[in-house]
């Protein structure tokens, strides 16, 4: 069976390359330097990562310049910073996690870039600013900052702004904290520009990014009793539109659809979503492989995507009773769930994303693979992060799982996957065909070949 | 027909239950949720830690494990074992 020419995502003659990667190629990798988050802005000038160990990097992409013009311009770091450290409540004898969790970037507005980034219970709002000029010949101090002697001034001059090496700092300008009992796991900047909401396992918060002392509960799930919890809340998004729009998925693998016109508090959902099951079917495993890791809603706010472990979902909004397309991420796995489960990669949050134009998806596997879906001609590809092919402009070659059987050349077994290389964080460009893929330390940036 | 086919996922769960027979009966439930809901705890019941503080002019209490990893069971834990978390000063490698 020959690979099918087109690729995924583009036209016929569309093939990824390698771009770019980042990071250390050390064998031992540190906990710290796990990539936890990777976001695109809206431009896609800007793409952002986390880590474990609390840090934000930020790159930005250089102007296209005339010398390579097979090539896109490439992404260099912009700006670095600490956002988040460690920190411990001795009252509740908690440890808190440095990690980020999300970062997701606000529209701009004006020369700044802002992006909130969260880790399980604080989130903050960056403001980040470029400086290339300084002022020079103040009266009261001289060159170095310090004071002039006051009766040695004779005149009186205008400061001039002179050009310096361009500075980039990052400001916190927000600090949203004390509002989540529980680990956040997602964080949405609603349309309105105004407010964004942060979920944890049992609560969503809206908050006003202007105010930090104050942020309204709008669900909350936890039962009077804990002994009757049944299901968290996994992931949350704002519609891209309508800013009185939101929903939340949840561990039973079902998704609700809220309306803050509705109610203030949205324990009520408006709609409902979940596929039915065929009773038979289910196993001890059911339930788990279900529960639904991130929910993405499309650039057109027509559709919804889910991530639950071995497939991805696209729901039409305005049905309720089913899924409109199914994709098998890594079917294959469904048969090993046993060991899945005592590795604990069972529990596993992959995320996935839209292209800009929402006719394909992406999501991350095991082995460094991930996939990508085309909704348009129902083509699959299965391409791998490795070093091994990293030369600049390579074209990325289809992998492929054998599953049984005899195993053909240049396919690998089931067995023989690393399930410690794992790739849940993806992104796409908001509009051309540029992917960024974290794999575990290391950053990956893949475009397609102009031709 | 899946009538005589046992499903893969049922081969898999046969599997588990023979490895773990006193798994619990409610699959993904309560149990699975409230470890997750608890991600960070460590134990410390300043309750006790009190009376043993109390206590321990007259003897002497079960000292920290050496290795200082998991702090829970009879060990009363104090604020030095607690491991340290170090504030990170070393900047990302993607930033290289």
């Amino acid at each position: 069976v020959n690979a099918p020419r087109g690729g995924v995502g583009g036209g016929n003659d569309f093939q990824w390359c390698f771009s770019q990667v980042k990071g250390a190629i050390d064998e031992d990798v540190a906990e710290a330097d796990i990539i936890s988050t990777v976001e695109f802005n809206c431009s896609g000038e800007l793409l952002a990562t986390g880590d474990k160990g609390g840090r934000v990097v930020i790159f930005q992409r250089e102007q296209e310049s005339k010398n390579r013009l097979l090539s896109r311009g490439e992404y260099n770091v912009y700006s670095t910073f600490q956002s988040h450290e460690p920190e411990f409540d001795y009252l509740k004898s908690l440890e808190i996690e440095e990690k980020i969790n999300k970062i997701r970037w606000l529209p701009q507005q004006n020369a700044a870039h802002f992006l909130l980034s969260a880790n399980d219970k604080t989130i903050k709002l960056w403001k980040i600013s470029e400086r290339d000029k300084r002022a020079e010949g103040y009266n009261l101090k001289d060159e170095d900052g310090r004071l002039r002697d006051q009766f040695r001034i004779t005149t009186l001059r205008v400061p001039v702004l002179m050009p310096m090496d361009l500075m980039v700092e990052a400001s916190p300008r927000r600090i949203f904290a004390n509002a989540h009992t529980y680990h956040i796991n997602s964080i949405s900047v609603n349309s309105d520009y105004e407010t964004y909401l942060s979920a944890d396992d049992l609560r969503i918060n809206l908050w006003h990014l202007e105010i930090t002392d104050r942020s309204f509960n709008i669900v909350d799930i936890k039962p009077a009793n804990m002994e009757e919890l049944t299901e968290v809340i996994t992931a949350a998004e704002c519609h891209p539109h309508q800013c009185n729009v939101f929903v939340y998925s949840s561990s039973k693998g079902t998704i609700r659809l809220c309306d803050t016109r509705a109610a203030a508090l949205c324990d009520r959902h408006s709609k409902f979503f979940e596929e039915p099951e065929d009773p038979s079917s289910r196993s001890f495993f059911s339930e788990i492989i279900s529960s639904i890791s991130d929910v993405k809603f499309s650039h057109s706010g027509r559709y919804m995507m889910t991530r639950d472990y071995l497939s991805v979902k696209v729901w039409d909004l305005n049905m309720e009773n089913r899924p409109v397309e199914t994709y098998q991420v890594h079917e294959y796995l469904r048969s090993k769930l046993c060991s899945l489960y005592e590795n604990d990669c069972i529990f596993d949050k992959f995320e996935c994303c839209w292209n800009g134009s929402d006719s394909a998806i992406m999501t991350g596997s095991y082995n460094n693979f991930f996939r990508m879906f085309d909704r348009n001609t129902r083509r699959d590809i299965t391409l791998e992060a490795s070093r091994e092919n990293s030369k600049p402009r390579a074209m990325l070659k289809p992998r492929k799982v054998c599953t049984g059987g005899k195993r053909k050349k240049d396919e690998i077994s089931v067995d023989s996957l690393d399930f410690n290389k794992k790739i849940l964080h993806t992104a796409w460009h908001p509009k051309e065909n540029v992917i960024a893929v974290a794999a575990t330390n290391n950053l990956y940036i893949f475009q397609d070949k102009i031709n | 027909m899946q009538d005589a086919v046992v499903s893969p996922e049922k081969t898999e769960e046969a599997k588990l239950k023979a490895r773990y027979p006193h798994l619990g009966t409610k699959p993904g439930g309560s149990d699975l949720l409230r470890k997750r809901l608890q991600k960070g705890q460590k134990y410390f019941d300043s309750g006790d830690y009190n009376m043993a503080k109390a206590k321990m002019k007259n003897k002497q209490l079960p000292t920290a494990a050496a290795e200082k990893t998991e702090i829970t069971g009879d060990h009363i834990p104090t604020p030095q074992d607690l491991p340290q978390r170090k504030q990170s000063l070393v900047a990302s490698k993607l930033a290289v």
